[in-house]
């Protein structure tokens, strides 16, 4: 005797929902928890580091939008000093043809994604907001020589073998979910 | 003795004038009953929206307030600030009566929801049929809006819900006569009094029946076709906004509350149970009701408008005829003292009452389709 039509279906669908009872949301509670990006992010900061830089101005003219502002004067020997260097990251379309271009690996894409400014003003990444810091760090993107350094991504596993979360019953409150992954 | 007759009497014994003696606890009561509602209606919203994330694997609003209490009383207050739009060519008095009529049923049949002993503001001897013929106003109010609207969307809406609630409202009426059967009266005190074991038990077959029927009458998942969000919008509250959307709103959820109150009563021993006072037993049974609900909700899907009507005539009509007829027998024949073969023989008859009939309901050969 099969019991196909005598509402098993429907008994074998609420056990699975409640089964989900138990399982710990999927959701990523935003301002208080974050997940780590993956480390080769276009992310939404370039990273200058200015030792580096000779001032040839290559982005400037790999740049589709015309968005870097370059201009250099000649400092002691045969180097050029950098006067101005201006990015308006509210121009910029993120393409990383000026990280690509740059032949002394003086431009990186950074790790940073939160950029929201208030004023328009504050779009514009002057050469001291631009310098490579301590919270300022390039991503990985095109230059795979800081990938070792970087964290790595944190996905959504529930599998300890991956490296994922223990999947455990969590709590309604926020406080006690277990931080990301 | 119902608490408000206490009551009465205390103040003719103060010797109030008569017009006194008779408004003064029929204001109080109402406005308890208003106030209480209002507050488990609240919490209802909030409860759904947790659980229901819970289920989908989401936490549900949890910013406002500890674990988002608040935030039910915050959609409030959005929805009461919003304009009140009424469309250019609506019936503009139907339109503004239709959320009335929806609302005030729904409280009046809190009217005779015991809470407790003698916790009931008017203890009818009729109190089931009173019941039945006031929970049946709302969807003359559910017509009106959908006509009112003038939109094509709500006038589906209304077309679906007249079909809807008419014909579940034979199953229910059913599998109500069997318990007032058992029970021997109409009264809801009598009901809960009489129920030394609740009749879920006795009766599993008449209490699906109502849970179903029951299911179908306040629009809930997965008979909530008369707002299917996805195929009509919103049904018949498309057009409203504002206090009179809040009306609607709040009548949903009243349903559902007057309708587990009304579950707990009939079948779960109402205010009845050891330790906890009544009144807590009353609510724990609701809102096991309403958990249960949200649970159909989370799993369910939408039926389809003829497996919708299928399953009311063709599935919960027969049943709750045959089920009734049974418990007649029972009560004729058997011996009250003779409870747990009653119980015994119900749940055999109930199991293979849906086996036979699940066998019987497909059609074109099992597969459930026109």
């Amino acid at each position: 005797m099969k019991f196909e039509r005598y509402g098993i279906g429907i008994a074998k669908g609420m056990a699975l929902t409640f089964r989900h009872l138990f399982r710990s949301p999927i959701t990523i509670q935003y301002p208080d928890e974050k997940l780590v990006t993956s480390r080769r992010i276009r992310g939404n900061e370039l990273v200058w580091f200015p030792e580096k830089c000779t001032g040839c101005a290559t982005c400037a003219k790999s740049c589709p939008q015309g968005n870097i502002v370059i201009s250099t004067h000649r400092g002691e020997g045969s180097k050029f000093e950098v006067d101005i260097f201006e990015i308006d990251s509210g121009r910029c379309i993120f393409c990383g043809l000026c990280v690509e271009s740059c032949p002394y690996d003086a431009l990186a894409m950074g790790l940073s994604y939160e950029c929201a400014k208030y004023r328009r003003g504050d779009l514009i990444l002057s050469k001291e907001k631009l310098a490579v810091s301590a919270n300022h760090q390039p991503s990985a993107y095109y230059r795979p020589q800081f990938e070792d350094k970087l964290p790595k991504q944190s996905l959504l596993l529930y599998n300890q073998a991956e490296g994922g979360q223990k999947l455990k019953f969590l709590p309604l409150s926020k406080r006690k979910r277990g931080s990301g992954a | 003795m119902t608490l408000l007759e206490q009551f009465q009497l205390l103040l003719k014994n103060a010797n109030w004038p008569d017009w006194a003696v008779y408004l003064t606890p029929a204001i109080a009561g109402i406005l308890l009953i208003l106030v209480f509602v209002l507050t488990i209606i609240i919490v209802f919203i909030w409860w759904e929206r947790r659980l229901l994330g819970r289920f989908q694997l989401r936490t549900g609003p949890n910013r406002c307030g500890p674990e988002g209490i608040f935030q039910p009383i915050a959609t409030a207050i959005k929805i009461l600030l919003k304009e009140d739009i009424v469309p250019d060519k609506a019936d503009k008095l139907l339109h503004f009566v239709a959320p009335i009529i929806v609302f005030v049923p729904i409280l009046m049949l809190f009217a005779v929801i015991p809470v407790g002993e003698g916790a009931i503001l008017v203890d009818l001897n009729i109190g089931i049929i009173y019941i039945i013929a006031i929970s049946s106003i709302s969807v003359i109010g559910i017509f009106m809006a959908s006509w009112a609207s003038n939109n094509k969307y709500s006038l589906i809406a209304g077309m679906r819900a007249i079909a809807q609630m008419v014909s579940y409202e034979l199953p229910v009426v059913l599998s109500i006569v069997g318990v007032a059967l058992v029970a021997g009266s109409f009264s809801m005190l009598k009901i809960v009094e009489a129920q030394g074991i609740p009749y879920i038990l006795q009766q599993p077959l008449g209490f699906i029946i109502f849970f179903l029927g029951a299911l179908a009458e306040m629009n809930r998942s997965p008979f909530d076709l008369l707002e299917a969000d996805s195929e009509i919008v919103a049904g018949y509250h498309i057009e409203y906004s504002g206090m009179k959307f809040a009306m609607f709103y709040l009548g949903e959820y009243g349903i559902v509350l007057a309708y587990a109150g009304i579950m707990a009563t009939l079948f779960l021993g109402g205010w009845q149970g050891p330790l906890l006072p009544p009144i807590v037993w009353f609510l724990i049974k609701v809102v096991i009701i309403f958990s249960f609900i949200i649970w159909m909700r989370a799993t369910l899907p939408r039926l389809r408008v003829d497996q919708l009507m299928s399953f009311a005539w063709k599935f919960l009509l027969p049943m709750a005829v045959i089920n009734l007829v049974i418990i007649a027998v029972e009560v004729l024949v058997l011996p009250l003292s003779m409870q747990w073969l009653i119980i015994i023989l119900n749940f055999g008859f109930a199991a293979a009452l849906i086996l036979l009939w699940s066998k019987l309901f497909t059609l074109g050969g099992g597969r459930v389709e026109v």
